[in-house]
C-alpha cells in the first residue's frame, strides 16, 4: 500500500468542459512547429537551415550552455521556415511533415545493462533530454549536475486536466522503462506520485521507484508541493521532475530505439463541441481540430496546456512541446458587464464567499475582471498554497530581487506554476507567474 | 448600450495624446465604476476570479452601513432626548441624516479629490481603499465635530499617512484613525468633554429647541473616568437627561458616543458579513476581544476602584471597542499579514485598548491610540512569525549535511 498524502490547501476551479474519456483519433497536419521558447533554460543553436531534410528524432537544434544537448525533430520532412523575433531570437522552426514518417534509428537497448552514463548520452543525443526539468529554478535540467532525488507525476489535477491514466493506457511498458532508465541516473530515490483514484497498474504498482499518493484539490497534482511534502530542495541541491507521459518519450526510446514524440493530448474547455482525447505529435498544427471541434461565438482564446499555466496559441497554432492538453475559452473582450462591483450574476465565479456560489461548473473567460492593485487582502494567496512557504512575503523579496531573502523564504523550492492559483484568485491582480519566473531568471545568472 | 456607446466614443480624448489625457485616471475610475474593464490576460493564468479590489471594499462598506444607520438614529434620539421634544421615527433619523451627511460629503470629496489627483500624476489607476475610509471617518467623530475639520483631517492624513509611502496598500498606519489621531490631538477640546457628543442646536432647521435642565452630554467611560464612586457596584451608567443607561441601551446604541460607534448590535451585523464573505479576518477580531478579556479579567481581579472592577461586558459595548476590533483592527494592510501573527496583533490590541481606558487619565477611551500603536508593530510580529520558517528551512539544510 503506498504511502498516502493529505493536502488541504488548494482550489478546484470548477469549469466547464471536462474532457470525456474517449479517444476520438490521431490528429496529423502537413507542418510541424518547435518554439524553442517551451524549452525553459535553453539559449537554442541551430543545427539546420531552411531546405535541409530531417529525420523524425534528428535533432534541429542544441543548447548553448550545453552543446551535447539536443532537441529532436518530431517529425521526417524538410525545414521551411525558420522564424525570427526581436534580437534574432529563434521563434520557431517549421518542418514540412513526409508521407510516411522516418525515424532515426537510435538502437533498442535494455537500461539493466547500461551504464548511468550512457543512458544520460543517449538521451541527450536524441534530443528528448527537454522532457526532464530541475529545480532549482525550474528549467530544463542541468546535464553536468547529478540530481539529490528524481519526482516523476502521476496525475494532473489542473482545471480540466486529462487523466494521466487515460493517457498511459497501453503504454504501462514504455512507463515502466523510462522510469528504471531515471533510477539509474539518481543515487537518490525516484518517487512517482500518484492520484488515490489511480487505476492504472503501470502507474500504482511501478517498479523501481516509491509510490505515493496525494489526495486534494489542485495543486496536489503539482510537483512543487509534492517535492514540499516528501524531501524538500535545501539550498545547493538539484532535484529533477517529470510528467508521467512525458517519461513514455524515454521508455520508447530504449524500447523501440527511436524517438517518438506522439502524445495523447485531452481536448477540453467551455468551446469545445466534443471534448475527448486526441493523439498527435509535439508541433502538430490544431487548424483543422480547432475548426471541428469549437463553437464559433465571440472571441475565442485557444491554450496549449490548462488555463493556470498553459500558453495562448492562436486557432492555428500548434501543440507546444510540453502539454497533453488543450484548452478552449471566451475571449470575453467582447464583454461589457455593468457595474460588476455589485453584480450578483450567477455566472461570475469566486473562490472566495464574496459571490454566492449558485453553478456547479462555470464558463469564465480571459478577462481579469478588476485593475491591477497593490498587495492588500491578506491570507488569500495562503489558501491555495500549500506549500510551507509565505507566498506573500516571497513574492515580494522577489520584486525587491532581495537574494538573501528569496533564499530563506524558499526560491529554489519553487516553480512559476506553484503560484499560478495565487494568481488566480488574486483581488490585486498581479502577474505573480511572471513574477516568479523573472525571479528564478535573474537569480540564476546570478549564481551560475 | 447608449452609454457604453458614449464612453468609447469620448475614451480617446482620454488617452495618452488625447485632448484630456491628464484626466485618463478620472475617466478609467468612473469607466471601471460602471463597467468590468474589458482588458484580458497577456501572461500567466488565463482566467481571474470575480473578486477584485472594487467588490472587497463594496462589502466592507456593506458591513459599515447598519452601524451607519443606527448611528444617525442615534444623533437624532440623543438631540431630542436634550431638547426634550417628542419625534417620531422618521423625524429623528433625518435629524441624524441631515447631521451626518454633510460629513461624509466632505470627507469623501476632500479624499477623493486627493487620491483622484495623485493616481494622476503618477498615471496609475485609482485605488479604492479611500471609499472606506472616508467612510470610516465620519463614524468614528463626534457628531459636532465641523466640517472644516473633517477637511482638513481627512487632508492631512491622506497625504500623510498614505499618499507619502505610496498609496492604498503601502500605508502603515490606519488612515481613517490617524484623522481622528490628527483631531484628538489638535483640537483636543472638539474631540472630548462633555460638549461634543450630542448636537443640541437644530440641523437645517430641524430639531431648535432648548436644552433641558440638568443636561449633560458626557460619554458612558467618560463618566466612569471621572467617577469618585470606589465600587463599581454602586456607580450607575447615567443618560444625557439623568436616566439610567441599561446594558440593552448601550447595546443597540442609544448612549452618547462617536456616530458608528455606539451600536453593538449594527456591528455585530457587519462583523458576521465581514466574516462571512471571508473580507474580515474572524482571527483578528476574535483576538482583541480574547486580549480585552484577558485584561479585564486580571484587572477585576487586582481591583482598586471602580473602573478597574468594571466587568468586561461594559468594555465591550462601550466606546469604540468593538467598532475598533471588527473595522479597524482587520484593515489587512494595517494589520499583521500572517495567520499566527494576527492573533497575536489581535489580542495586544485588546490588551492595550483595555490598560489605555482604565489606567490613563486623560484618555477614557484606548481603542484608537492601542490600533495605531500595533500598526506600528504589526511588521514586528509577522518578521518573528516569517522567521520561524526561515529557520525551519535552515535546519533542515543543515540537518542534510
Amino acid at each position: 500500500m503506498a504511502n498516502r498524502i493529505k493536502i488541504k490547501k488548494g482550489l478546484q476551479i470548477p469549469l466547464l468542459g471536462k474532457p470525456e474519456e474517449t479517444f476520438r483519433g490521431r490528429i496529423t497536419s502537413e507542418y510541424v512547429q518547435v518554439c524553442p521558447e517551451d524549452f525553459q533554460g535553453i539559449t537554442p543553436k541551430l543545427k539546420v537551415k531552411v531546405g535541409d531534410t530531417v529525420k523524425a528524432g534528428q535533432p534541429l537544434f542544441f543548447s548553448k550552455m550545453h552543446p551535447d544537448m539536443m532537441v529532436a525533430s518530431p517529425v521526417s520532412g524538410t525545414v521551411t521556415a525558420i522564424d525570427r523575433g526581436e534580437k534574432r531570437r529563434i521563434l520557431n522552426i517549421t518542418v514540412k511533415a513526409d508521407k510516411e514518417n522516418v525515424y532515426v534509428d537510435y538502437g533498442k537497448a535494455a537500461i539493466d545493462t547500461l551504464p548511468a552514463e550512457e543512458i544520460r548520452k543517449r538521451l541527450l543525443a536524441a534530443g528528448i533530454w527537454f522532457v526532464i526539468k530541475q529545480r532549482p529554478y525550474d528549467v530544463v535540467a542541468d546535464p553536468g549536475k547529478e540530481p539529490r532525488d528524481i519526482f516523476v507525476t502521476g496525475f494532473d489535477t489542473a482545471p480540466l486536466a486529462p487523466s494521466y491514466d487515460f493517457i498511459l493506457k497501453g503504454q504501462e511498458a514504455d512507463l515502466q522503462a523510462g522510469l528504471n532508465a531515471l533510477a539509474k541516473l539518481t543515487p537518490g530515490k525516484v518517487y512517482l506520485s500518484i492520484s488515490p483514484d489511480t487505476k492504472n497498474e503501470g502507474l500504482r504498482k511501478a517498479e523501481n521507484v516509491t509510490v505515493t499518493e496525494f489526495e486534494g484539490p489542485h495543486p496536489a497534482g503539482n510537483t512543487g508541493t509534492q517535492i514540499n511534502y516528501l524531501a524538500p530542495v535545501n539550498r545547493g541541491e538539484v532535484v529533477w521532475t517529470l510528467n508521467a507521459p512525458d517519461v513514455l518519450f524515454i521508455g520508447r526510446l530504449f524500447n523501440r530505439g527511436v524517438v517518438d514524440l506522439t502524445r495523447t493530448v485531452a481536448l477540453t474547455g467551455s468551446e469545445v463541441k466534443q471534448t475527448g482525447y486526441y493523439s498527435m505529435l509535439v508541433g502538430t498544427e490544431l487548424t483543422g481540430l480547432f475548426a471541428e471541434n469549437v463553437s464559433g461565438k465571440g472571441n475565442l482564446r485557444h491554450i496549449s496546456g490548462n488555463v493556470l499555466t498553459g500558453t495562448r496559441i492562436e486557432a492555428g497554432g500548434v501543440l507546444r512541446a510540453t502539454h497533453f492538453q488543450l484548452t478552449v475559452i471566451p475571449e470575453g473582450d467582447d464583454v461589457h458587464e455593468a457595474f460588476g462591483w455589485a453584480s450578483l450574476s450567477p455566472k461570475r465565479y469566486s473562490a472566495g464567499a464574496t459571490y454566492l456560489k449558485l453553478k456547479k461548473a462555470y464558463r469564465l473567460d480571459a478577462r481579469l475582471l478588476g485593475g491591477p492593485r497593490a498587495i492588500i487582502v491578506s491570507n488569500e494567496y495562503d489558501k491555495v498554497f500549500p506549500l510551507d512557504i509565505f507566498p506573500e512575503q516571497l513574492i515580494k523579496s522577489i520584486l525587491a530581487f532581495n537574494i538573501d531573502k528569496m533564499e530563506q523564504l524558499g526560491i529554489y523550492e519553487v516553480a512559476p506554476e506553484d503560484f499560478a492559483l495565487c494568481e488566480f484568485v488574486d483581488t490585486s491582480k498581479l502577474e505573480l507567474q511572471r513574477i516568479v519566473r523573472t525571479g528564478l531568471d535573474m537569480l540564476r545568472k546570478e549564481m551560475e | 448600450m447608449s452609454l457604453r456607446k458614449f464612453l468609447d466614443k469620448i475614451k480617446p480624448n482620454f488617452e495618452e495624446g488625447g485632448k484630456f489625457h491628464w484626466l485618463n485616471s478620472t475617466y478609467d475610475a468612473f469607466e471601471t465604476f460602471l463597467y468590468v474593464p474589458n482588458k484580458t490576460s497577456k501572461s500567466g493564468v488565463h482566467i481571474h476570479d470575480a473578486r477584485d479590489s472594487k467588490r472587497t471594499m463594496v462589502i466592507v462598506i456593506l458591513a459599515l452601513i447598519p452601524a451607519l444607520l443606527m448611528g444617525m438614529y442615534n444623533v437624532g434620539y440623543q438631540h431630542y432626548l436634550a431638547v426634550n421634544v417628542q419625534a417620531g421615527f422618521m423625524e429623528t433619523f433625518l435629524y441624524g441624516l441631515l447631521a451626518i451627511l454633510p460629513q461624509i460629503v466632505v470627507s469623501y470629496v476632500v479624499g477623493l479629490g486627493i487620491e483622484f489627483a495623485m493616481a494622476q500624476m503618477k498615471k496609475e489607476e485609482v485605488a479604492e481603499g479611500f471609499l472606506v475610509s472616508g467612510l470610516l471617518i465620519p463614524m468614528i467623530l463626534p457628531v459636532d465635530t465641523p466640517l472644516w475639520m473633517i477637511a482638513v483631517a481627512t487632508a492631512f492624513s491622506v497625504i500623510f499617512a498614505k499618499e507619502v509611502f505610496g498609496g492604498t496598500g503601502y500605508n502603515i498606519f490606519n488612515v481613517a484613525l490617524i484623522a481622528r489621531a490628527f483631531l484628538f490631538f489638535a483640537y483636543p477640546s472638539k474631540m472630548s468633554g462633555d460638549q461634543v457628543w450630542v448636537r443640541t442646536a437644530d440641523t437645517f432647521g430641524l430639531g431648535g429647541g432648548n436644552v433641558v435642565d440638568g443636561f449633560s452630554g458626557a460619554t458612558p467611560l467618560g463618566q466612569l473616568a471621572v467617577s469618585d464612586v470606589s465600587r463599581f457596584g454602586d456607580f450607575s451608567f447615567l443618560g444625557i437627561t439623568g436616566n439610567p443607561l441599561s446594558l440593552w441601551d448601550m447595546f443597540i446604541g442609544l448612549t452618547p458616543g462617536s456616530v458608528g460607534e455606539v451600536s453593538t448590535l449594527a456591528i455585530l451585523l457587519g462583523a458576521v458579513l465581514l466574516i462571512v464573505t471571508g473580507v474580515g479576518s474572524w482571527k483578528t477580531m476574535l483576538s482583541v476581544f480574547f486580549g480585552g478579556l484577558f485584561t479585564v479579567a486580571l484587572l477585576n481581579v487586582l481591583a482598586q476602584n471602580a473602573a478597574m472592577e468594571m466587568p468586561p461586558l461594559y468594555h465591550f459595548l462601550l466606546g469604540g471597542f468593538a467598532f475598533g476590533a471588527v473595522f479597524m483592527a482587520t484593515d489587512p494592510v494595517t494589520s499583521a499579514r500572517t495567520e499566527k501573527g494576527k492573533w497575536i496583533y489581535g489580542f495586544l490590541i485588546g490588551v492595550v485598548a483595555i490598560l489605555i481606558r482604565i489606567f490613563n487619565p486623560g484618555y477614557p477611551e484606548g481603542m484608537m491610540l492601542a490600533i495605531l500603536f500595533m500598526n506600528a508593530f504589526a511588521p514586528l510580529i509577522d518578521f518573528y512569525v516569517v522567521d520561524a520558517n526561515i529557520k525551519r528551512r535552515l535546519k533542515r539544510a543543515a540537518v542534510k549535511k
